[in-house]
């Protein structure tokens, strides 16, 4: 899931100066999940801003319409008739959802109201951790399930620095398991510590450059 | 005769730290390498250690070289990318320097520059394989370079660790030895039964072990790092000698050279991490007879 979380209130608020009509675009995807630009959140945030404004004096409306997911142009029909009524767009979905919307409506300035924060995992409640940096280039079979890319300060792909500490915690948080502690005490236990005796070269950062994707099947479907 | 050629001939080794400054100020720097000149038989010099922006190694190492001494480049993962890092190499080789020490590096999250970006394009396995590379003619996509470097390659060892830790540390000794490594460094070693238990896991790769020691140069100090600094556990006794000194250099060279004697017979070579300390080092040389 990507985890996202609201920002600051005043970066917020400071965003929808000048606009007199926004519409607070929520998404029911991923940052619904985590809690952070869901229905409820719109709620809250409208109310906030809509508080903040009144108490100012200024005229301010905003409005709350939150679709299944903003990264998919099938959700958007509905949104398409009521967004022309609106001087801007706040977006509570993540960096991607921002995008897409923003895309859609060219014409309408489109501010993010979260932080796109990782792709990550629930720990508990309301608790997240991050998990994935989608490489592109995943190593998680030699690595005993713990990913060095994500879980390594330095992104290392040939065992730890000389950062990790007596308990097996990271140099620069000792709150975080060195993921290259982890990945020896998990290998060892299956037996499969060869597996990081093997050489790794140099990592293609092929994620730096825009990426894009279609599956095997759609192939011809999409073939120019 | 260079360090490459002390290290084949078997010889005890010599080196000492030198912090390059944090500005273009070099007076001090240049003292400490006159004062060291013929005592040590090279001088390494840190490259952004600790993530503290100062001047770099390279520089330093190049002027120093040509004021007549050995020195030893370090270069290291954290700040630059893969065409950096093998410029740098390229650089370093174009100024006439030989020794090279590799390292992962630090994260600029310890630093004084918290904010930056780290890089860590390669790791130090990928960077120890591109010196590899350039030494055979081609750069790291495999493309043919004019002129081949020729470079004698240290990394780091943590020699001073235990149990599974201690098994992964061997691990990592094989395989940077396989990717060309021409000696190690530890880090700073104050208890020498765990080197002692270390190099008997990987005296049989015969490749010159340099032990580092730091000088002590408080109680304060100590306890910090051993409590900090990882792999570097100090013995209590050690600590307790240096509490009851009323002259804490005299008892911070008396301790480092005690562990100099005890670490001869175990090593190559030592590496002194004076901290400030640089003047102190002609005495313990000459109390070791070294």
């Amino acid at each position: 899931m990507i985890v996202g979380e609201r920002k600051p209130f005043d970066e917020i608020k400071e965003m929808m100066k000048g606009f007199k009509k926004v519409l607070n675009v929520g998404c029911g995807g991923c940052t619904s999940i985590c809690m952070a630009g869901g229905q409820k959140e719109v709620g809250t945030l409208n109310e906030e801003l809509q508080n903040a404004f009144k108490q100012e004096g200024v005229p301010f409306q905003i409005d709350g319409f939150t679709i299944e997911r903003q990264c998919n142009a099938d959700f958007y029909s509905e949104l398409d008739e009521i967004a022309r009524d609106y001087d801007a767009l706040l977006s509570m979905a993540c960096g991607a959802g921002v995008q897409f919307l923003a895309d859609r409506y060219p014409q309408k300035p489109v501010f993010p109201a979260l932080n796109t924060v990782f792709i990550g995992v629930d720990r508990d409640i309301g608790w997240f951790e991050e998990n994935c940096r989608s490489c592109r280039e995943c190593v998680l079979g030699e690595t005993a399930g713990i990913c060095p890319v994500t879980r390594c300060a330095k992104s290392l792909f040939n065992g730890p620095c000389g950062g990790t500490s007596r308990e097996g915690k990271c140099e620069v948080n000792k709150d975080i398991p060195c993921a290259w502690f982890e990945i020896h005490k998990r290998l060892k236990e299956q037996n499969r510590l060869e597996n990081i005796l093997k050489f790794k070269p140099a990592r293609e950062w092929r994620n730096q450059t825009v990426g894009s994707l279609v599956q095997e099947a759609f192939k011809k479907r999409y073939a120019k | 005769m260079s360090l490459k050629e002390r290290l084949e001939s078997g010889e005890f080794v010599v080196v000492a730290e030198l912090q390059a400054p944090k500005g273009n100020d070099l007076s001090e720097i240049f003292k400490n390498a006159e004062l060291l000149k013929g005592q040590v038989d090279a001088v390494n010099v840190p490259d952004l250690q600790n993530a503290i922006m100062r001047l770099g190694s390279l520089s330093v190492c190049a002027l120093l070289k040509a004021k007549g001494m050995e020195v030893i480049y370090n270069l290291s993962c954290s700040h630059r990318n893969r065409l950096a890092l093998q410029s740098e190499l390229l650089n370093a080789s174009a100024l006439g320097l030989k020794n090279v020490l590799i390292l992962q590096g630090d994260h600029p999250s310890i630093g004084d520059h918290f904010e930056a970006q780290p890089v860590f394009d390669l790791d130090v396995m990928g960077l120890l394989g591109v010196a590899k590379r350039l030494q055979e003619g081609h750069d790291l996509m495999g493309n043919d370079l004019q002129g081949k470097p020729r470079f004698c390659i240290g990394t780091m060892v943590n020699a001073t660790t235990k149990g599974s830790v201690l098994d992964r540390e061997v691990m990592d000794v094989e395989k940077k030895i396989q990717s060309g490594v021409d000696f190690f460094f530890t880090g700073s070693v104050y208890d020498v039964s765990l080197l002692e238990t270390f190099v008997k896991r990987v005296s049989h790769f015969k490749v010159p072990i340099i032990v580092s020691i730091t000088l002590l140069k408080s109680v304060g100090m100590a306890r910090y790092v051993d409590k900090h600094v990882e792999g570097a556990s100090i013995p209590d006794s050690i600590i307790d000698k240096l509490m009851k000194a009323s002259d804490k250099r005299e008892a911070s060279i008396e301790i480092a050279g005690d562990l100099m004697k005890e670490l001869r017979p175990l090593c190559q070579g030592v590496q002194i991490i004076p901290i400030g300390w640089e003047n102190l080092i002609p005495s313990l040389l000459a109390q070791v007879g070294l």
